[in-house]
């Protein structure tokens, strides 16, 4: 069987039920009474199961079926969520994850599971003191026992009734079947099948429950009931049904077609079939709640099923193909407005949108949300903080930022390594804590958000902070400056040391944090993205790590403006909006031109003056100063220019290896009349 | 003059600054263009006079008279921009004129004079008499370091 082609799907599934389980099972640490969620844990750990156990991976399925066991116990609430619960089950998606990689690397994904297995066990059977044999009993219980106690009495509708007592008059017998699976049973939809198929070749299926539906998308425990009418007797059709395999039992009763006596009472409530599904729904409270979830996620899998795997490097190639096609369509914009035809110009100006939705596409295609890094956070910082005996809760916000998906890739190890910083160094043991009037639980935040043409990623605790003396000591006996740079340096830059080579504050070196080789590595990563990372702290409140991202959006939409002879682009992304303001209006504050723009004294920055544009003429004939306000963070500030031109899309071009670090430059781009306008980087313009 | 660069032969481009004439490994160029507009970046070098649209690629120019701190003179027609490439790295330099390939057999290149008006020592790599000419033959791998550069022209 070729398996292979199915093994890329399986192993992107199983990642991501692996995430789902990971995700709720921090939501279930958080709040254990909320059993609803075992339910979206259980969902995951069985169709993980029975994806292993179909792609032939053993000890994947065996693991995942003793978890399940755990979880059913623990959403029949025999067994209480405790620390200890979830440690052994998170133990488990670790060997199951361990697996899963091992898979993916071409591995058999065969993995010593006997002792995972084993504290499973013995969770099932510390807490309910019972042999397998009664937990299986008790889970087989749990779904089909409220059947016996009538509660689940097969309601038929009226037609339904019409078709058995008829059915009865013409010789045929209706059965109403319970069939229970054997708890080991992997793929129960397929034994569902089965059965239906037995039965259809003796009889009519009239009803089941719960409906084939649920049952084809295995939402249901081990028991079902179907309801048949057959010629055969009862025992044959008994004999059939469990040729089946992996039947535990099954349980066939004449129905009774002599209701008639019961409709007054049921009438009510089977006049309609609304109120009928509301009450089937009711009494099946487990699956219900499986189903309520279901609808939840399916967008999940549609999507997966909608997708597909494009190898980076054929969008790259897309990307630089669509490039070229940017710069010639400004050439024929250019080119249209200079020969003006309309007829040209029509199509042109249609070609011009059309790319430009082309370009929309393109550029998302290569857009993930930061969620596919921060997702494994959780996780890390809950056994980081359990292995350093500290309580941390970690907050992420803007999980729903998106970057381009080749800094996604890359930014993983270095923000694991910010994170384990500031779990490792900056939160406090709890007494520490306490002693210092703090919550004993330290918070982490991780924050993602978009500015301007970057993306922001910050991590900052409330932790201890760091100790400008000590790091400036530390850089002294490292060499890494010496006492006269110490004098020069602002606190940011103090701080910074801390990026440079061979150099490490943690007193003990723990294999958490605090190697010395870390944090420069940290920083290098970053800048080789085109990005930055800072620190800022302080001492004794936490410590704020920010870092500094491209989106990478290489085709952007620029305001072109002129200064002098000079024609520069600024990010529409940067820009709060333009203005024209008279020189009136302009104060001067310290040295330091500003106007009151909507009630905020922001500063003037001229662009002529900071490029040192030749052969400007400052005191020009105009009474007004054009403006463009941009923005970075919450901070903005005017951009004087000579003249506004237009808004026009771009493709960002690199300056190359040989200029790197040019002041406030962020790239440069090629316009439709051929010549190359810098874009200017106006983060660097706002301090 | 030999058709095939022989055994122990390097071929070079000539170009002219000022009076002198400078000859570089052919490997290295890329291309010999026309003078075109050069947009200037601000906050840079002072030889670095810009970025050019080379079909297509941004390309830094630097003026090799600037470079060179030899008094630079406005552009003309013979004005030519040698592009050269190393390391994925094209790079213009703006010349007098270039209008000459040659071989020299490397036997015939002569370590530099101790003082050769005002260029740094470490990026010539050496000088060739031939007939009545001199070429002084540049280090290109050092041209285009700009550590390199930074650290002399300082």
């Amino acid at each position: 069987m070729s398996q292979s082609e199915y093994l890329e799907v399986f192993i992107d599934e199983s990642q991501e039920h692996l995430q789902t389980l990971n995700d709720n099972l921090m939501k279930l640490e958080k709040e254990p009474a909320d059993i609803s969620i075992v339910g979206e844990i259980f969902r995951s750990a069985h169709t993980l199961k029975g994806m292993g156990a179909t792609m032939g991976f053993e000890d994947l399925a065996h693991l995942t079926h003793n978890m399940e066991n755990v979880l059913d116990l623990i959403r029949n609430e025999q067994l209480e969520v405790t620390s200890h619960v979830m440690d052994v089950v998170f133990e488990s998606v670790d060997d199951l994850e361990e697996m899963v990689v091992d898979i993916s690397n071409g591995g058999d994904g065969s993995r010593d599971v006997q002792e995972a297995v084993k504290k499973l066990e013995a969770l099932q059977h510390g807490e309910k003191a019972a042999d397998p044999q009664t937990e299986a009993a008790a889970a087989v219980e749990a779904a089909p026992a409220p059947e016996n106690t009538g509660s689940v009495q097969e309601d038929y509708d009226e037609y339904e009734r019409t078709v058995l007592t008829q059915s009865k008059e013409q010789g045929y017998y209706p059965y109403k079947i319970e069939i229970v699976l054997d708890e080991q049973t992997m793929l129960k939809a397929a034994r569902v099948y089965m059965v239906f198929e037995v039965l259809e070749q003796v009889g009519d299926i009239i009803k089941s429950t719960p409906p084939a539906d649920d049952l084809e998308d295995e939402n249901f425990e081990f028991a079902f009931v179907i309801t048949v009418i057959s010629s055969v007797e009862k025992e044959e059709l008994e004999k059939r049904v469990m040729k089946v395999s992996e039947i535990a039992s099954v349980t066939i009763e004449e129905v009774d077609v002599t209701f008639q006596e019961k409709r007054p009472a049921s009438k009510t409530e089977e006049a309609s079939p609304a109120p009928a599904a509301a009450d089937q729904a009711k009494k099946k409270e487990p699956k219900s709640k499986k189903q309520d979830k279901k609808e939840e996620t399916p967008k999940k899998g549609n999507e997966l099923n909608k997708t597909i795997r494009v190898n980076i490097d054929r969008l790259d190639v897309l990307m630089n193909l669509f490039e070229e096609l940017v710069i010639d369509r400004g050439r024929l914009e250019q080119i249209s407005s200079d020969l003006d035809n309309s007829e040209l110009s029509e199509t042109v100006e249609r070609m011009s949108r059309i790319s430009g939705d082309l370009q929309e596409i393109i550029l998302n295609m290569r857009m993930m949300p930061v969620d596919q890094v921060f997702n494994r956070f959780p996780r890390m910082v809950r056994s980081l903080s359990k292995e350093l005996g500290k309580q941390v809760n970690l907050e992420i916000t803007g999980a729903e930022t998106e970057l381009d998906r080749t800094i996604i890739d890359e930014i993983g190890d270095p923000l694991v390594h910010l994170i384990r910083n500031s779990i490792d160094h900056g939160v406090e043991e709890p007494h520490v804590r306490e002693a210092a009037g703090k919550p004993a639980q330290g918070t982490v935040q991780l924050r993602a958000y978009h500015s301007g043409n970057h993306v922001f990623i910050e991590i900052e605790d409330d932790g201890a902070g760091i100790d400008q003396d000590k790091i400036i000591k530390k850089a002294l006996d490292n060499g890494v400056v010496t006492e006269d740079d110490i004098e020069k340096m602002s606190d940011q830059q103090i701080f910074g040391l801390m990026f440079s080579s061979g150099f490490s504050t943690a007193e003990e070196i723990t294999d958490i944090s605090g190697r010395g080789v870390g944090l420069d590595v940290v920083r290098s990563t970053f800048e080789t993205l085109g990005g930055s990372v800072t620190v800022d702290s302080e001492f004794g409140q936490g410590s704020l790590f920010s870092v500094q991202l491209p989106l990478t959006l290489s085709i952007i939409d620029v305001m072109l403006v002129e200064v002098g002879e000079e024609k520069y682009g600024v990010p529409l992304t940067a820009i709060v909006e333009t203005a024209i303001v008279s020189k009136e209006e302009v104060y001067s504050a310290h040295n330091q031109k500003v106007i009151d723009f909507r009630g905020n004294v922001i500063p003037l920055v001229f662009l002529n003056d900071i490029f040192q544009v030749p052969d400007h003429e400052r005191e020009a004939e105009t009474e007004y100063y054009s403006l463009v306000i941009v923005s970075k963070g919450d901070k903005i500030a005017g951009l004087v220019v000579d003249s506004l031109i237009g808004q026009h899309d771009v493709v960002l071009k690199s300056l190359g290896n040989y200029l790197t670090n040019v002041f406030a430059i962020s790239g440069a781009t090629i316009l439709g009349d051929g010549q190359v306008a810098l874009i200017l980087d106006s983060n660097a313009l706002i301090k | 003059m030999a058709v095939e660069t022989a055994e122990g032969y390097v071929k070079v481009i000539v170009f002219q600054l000022k009076e002198e004439e400078y000859a570089i490994e052919v490997d290295h160029v890329q291309s010999i263009e026309r003078m075109q507009s050069v947009t200037r970046i601000p906050g840079v070098e002072a030889y670095i006079i810009g970025v050019m649209n080379l079909r297509g690629v941004i390309t830094p120019v630097i003026d090799l008279r600037k470079r060179f701190g030899i008094e630079s003179q406005s552009y003309d027609e013979a004005t030519r921009i040698l592009v050269l490439k190393k390391d994925n790295n094209e790079i213009g330099f703006i010349v007098d004129g270039a209008n000459d390939v040659m071989d020299i057999a490397e036997s015939r290149i002569e370590p530099t004079p101790e003082v050769v008006g005002g260029v740094a020592e470490e990026y010539l790599r050496g000088v060739v008499k031939l007939d009545d000419r001199l070429f002084t033959l540049l280090h290109i791998d050092k041209i285009l370091n700009k550590n390199e550069e930074k650290r002399s022209g300082a």
